[in-house]
């Protein structure tokens, strides 16, 4: 469920934050905005939509005259140099809601973003107001930085001020010292992804799984080119965690496996079998066959685990009954 | 000092043991009976007058877009018929937001029948599709105060049924099964305390029937029952990151007054309420009479029964709708509404087409029920089979492993 401007504002009226609101038309740039607004004597805002190799999603939110250097961040959040790119179109009304030029960090209401991180430019701080999107660029609202940050917290989001123009050196003595800041999950995009809550404990870049959610099969919208061929890699390393200890998939390979080399053998010996007695033969031997391979291939699953597991147990327990016996001596 | 959310559902909540006004006995339904007069359990006045909504077409079709797969035999037939709030659950998960599943089995006999596994059956069915954890509640303490058994003996039994429950092919990597006996620890029974503080002896007796005759434990189960449709209830498996998790229960429709109440509850504790998909009563072997009932031997299919058993007990006690001689079986075909062949059948044999085909001919009396009997053989047959292969590999070792107490990291994986 998307959320409009006016849910927006609604919502801002609930939680009792005065703010000015300004209609004007669709506008692009910052340059084009200060045309309309300069007037309400607030701090203009920039925000860029971003995404890291690992597609996982940032707004960087700062004022319009802040110097923002996407190698150095890459940097600093730990994701090496020229780590971050600007997200895909498509991110922004799958993932935002929003239409182009309109990123605001009030997109963050939506359910769909809550794996994106915000950092915003500290410089917010000391502004009187500071002026924002409300999820469409033909408005502009002002609002005071401690309103802002109460409309933050309300959505569960800590806010995160971060001098954007610093540039400090990162190395092997200097940790990247935004890598806090980096989603603990990516987002599949487009379509279904796993869904995490925002969590207010700093995300270790390098800790975390990814996991991907197996996607329904009739999802109408397609991966772009572009993103097909980035997450090919990555797509393969999450996947093969999952697939290594899932049954069906494994059921479904041994089967394909057996049916080619056994369809082969036929040919070899008939040609007269056609194609399609063949096909008709194979389905009917997976049908009959498939439950019992399913079973099996669960119990060998389940009683390996249950094996790894004891040994997990007695291996924690081993030192201190080794001990014991040492001590008795 | 009952709040007015629980005194309306005292209101609405139907008399315990199923009797009109008059006094007159209609259908009993209820966690411990279950018998209808005339026999046949009328379904569709016990989703009245329980409340709850029935399972539609555009549900399953629901269930079949979003799992990318067809629905399960159980839900096509209708075997699986009822339901509260499931279409909560499946916006919920469209949008992203899992859910976990919870069922539960009151472990009073080591001999379990295929009644007793299509609860079971049908949620490792949800956990595939779905991917979710499920936790799984072996209630010995209820067998305990109800049925006189010895806590020693009611523990042995869980422990038995854990492994045909685990034979099923539940995911040891997204399953936890679990005793009361052994689990109860702080955070399951502060649930239990927290949802006792919620409801009334009243309202006990009003759902169950109790009387003061009645041992006191007798009342107290219900809350314990009620407790795993709590994520907190299970800290070492749901961290705060879940903790408000939806939960989906799967059972027979005969536990639905214990998770009405639990509904009534949960927005009390801020908790989801936990939903529901519930079946029908598996029909026993003599006819549409009730349930399946573990005394009689020969009025179900038990997982222990060899193939000759199987064999003898269809072909000699399943109640048949075809005519008396083959002259007239040829002539008016049989009576589909009462063939228990044809019943099972129904919610066994997976393919379509070949039930069609089989109804067709049956009722025609092109087929006899030699015929008929003869290919619920083979369907039960394969059934048992792989169900007691599964179970001569589920070992010690294994039971111990899906009942640690121990985190499911991959459980959405």
């Amino acid at each position: 469920m998307a959320f409009t401007k006016d849910q927006l504002l609604a919502r801002l009226q609930e939680l009792k934050i005065e703010f000015l609101s300004c209609d004007h038309p669709a506008v692009m740039t910052v340059e084009e905005q200060a045309k309309y607004v300069g007037h309400l004597g607030g701090a203009l805002s920039k925000n860029l939509f971003l995404k890291d190799k690992k597609h996982r999603l940032y707004i960087i939110s700062a004022l319009a005259n802040t110097k923002v250097d996407l190698k150095i961040l890459s940097q600093r959040l730990g994701l090496g140099k020229g780590g971050l790119r600007m997200a895909p179109e498509e991110a922004l009304p799958e993932i935002l809601h929003v239409a182009l030029g309109s990123v605001t960090p009030f997109a963050l209401i939506n359910e769909s973003a809550r794996s994106v991180s915000l950092l915003l430019d500290k410089g917010f701080k000391s502004q009187r107001y500071c002026l924002f999107h409300p999820l469409t660029n033909e408005v502009t609202i002002a609002l005071t930085p401690s309103d802002f940050d109460k409309f933050l917290l309300s959505i569960g989001r800590e806010p995160a001020y971060v001098d954007l123009e610093d540039c400090p050196v990162v190395g092997k003595d200097n940790p990247p010292d935004l890598a806090y800041l980096v989603p603990a999950e990516a987002l599949n995009l487009p379509g279904g992804a796993d869904k995490v809550p925002p969590t207010s404990a700093p995300a270790q870049t390098n800790a975390t799984l990814e996991q991907k959610t197996k996607q329904p099969t009739q999802k109408p919208k397609e991966p772009s080119k572009e993103q097909k061929q980035k997450s090919g890699k990555d797509k393969i390393n999450a996947d093969a965690v999952a697939d290594s200890t899932n049954v069906e998939k494994f059921v479904e390979k041994v089967l394909e496996k057996v049916s080619n080399v056994f369809i082969a053998e036929l040919s070899k010996q008939s040609n007269a079998v056609d194609g399609n007695i063949k096909d008709h033969m194979l389905e009917g031997v997976k049908q009959r066959v498939s439950s019992d391979l399913l079973s099996m291939t669960m119990t060998l699953k389940n009683s390996v685990y249950a094996q790894g597991f004891h040994a997990g147990m007695e291996s924690t327990l081993y030192p201190l009954a080794n001990k014991k016996i040492v001590e008795r001596k | 000092m009952a709040s007015t959310t629980g005194e309306t559902l005292a209101a609405a909540e139907p008399i315990a043991d199923g009797r009109t006004e008059e006094g007159e006995e209609e259908q009993v339904v209820n966690p411990w009976e279950v018998s209808a007069k005339g026999g046949k359990i009328d379904y569709d006045k016990l989703v009245d007058r329980f409340g709850c909504q029935r399972l539609d077409e555009s549900l399953i079709q629901r269930f079949e877009r979003i799992t990318g797969r067809r629905a399960h035999v159980f839900l096509r037939r209708g075997l699986f018929f009822a339901h509260r709030d499931l279409s909560d659950i499946l916006d919920a998960y469209e949008r992203g937001e899992k859910f976990y599943l919870y069922t539960g089995r009151g472990p009073s006999s080591e001999s379990l029948h295929l009644g007793h596994l299509v609860p079971f059956m049908f949620t490792k069915y949800l956990q595939d599709v779905f991917k979710v954890p499920l936790v799984i509640q072996l209630t010995d303490d209820e067998k305990c105060m109800w049925k006189g058994l010895s806590v020693e003996e009611s523990e042995r039994l869980a422990r038995e049924n854990a492994k045909d429950i685990i034979a099923c092919g539940f995911d040891i990597e997204r399953t936890f099964i679990f005793a009361d006996f052994s689990y109860m620890s702080p955070p399951i029974y502060k649930n239990i305390v927290r949802i006792a503080n919620c409801v009334t002896g009243n309202k006990i007796v009003g759902i169950f029937g109790l009387t003061l005759e009645d041992y006191g434990g007798k009342f107290f189960f219900p809350y314990i029952q009620a407790a795993p449709s709590f994520p907190s209830s299970f800290p070492h498996i749901f961290s705060d990151k879940y903790s408000k998790l939806r939960c989906l229960i799967p059972c027979a429709i005969d536990q639905d007054p214990y998770f009405r109440m639990t509904r009534d509850v949960a927005p009390r504790l801020s908790y989801h309420k936990p939903a529901l998909i519930e079946s029908k009563f598996f029909p026993a072997l003599q006819g549409e009479s009730g349930k399946m009932s573990a005394s009689d031997p020969n009025s179900a299919i038990y997982v222990t029964d060899s193939l000759k058993d199987i064999k003898n007990k269809v072909n000699r006690y399943a109640f048949s709708g075809g005519q008396d001689t083959i002259e007239k079986q040829r002539k008016f075909g049989a009576n589909l509404e009462v063939d228990v062949p044809v019943k099972y059948l129904n919610f066994f044999l997976d393919d379509d087409a070949e039930l069609l085909s089989i109804k067709e001919k049956y009722g025609s009396g092109a087929m006899l029920t030699g015929e008929v009997k003869a290919r619920l053989i083979e369907v039960l047959s394969e059934i048992v089979e792989r169900h007691q292969r599964a179970r001569a590999a589920v070992t010690e070792e294994m039971v111990d492993a899906f009942m640690a107490v121990r985190p499911l990291p991959r459980m959405f994986g």
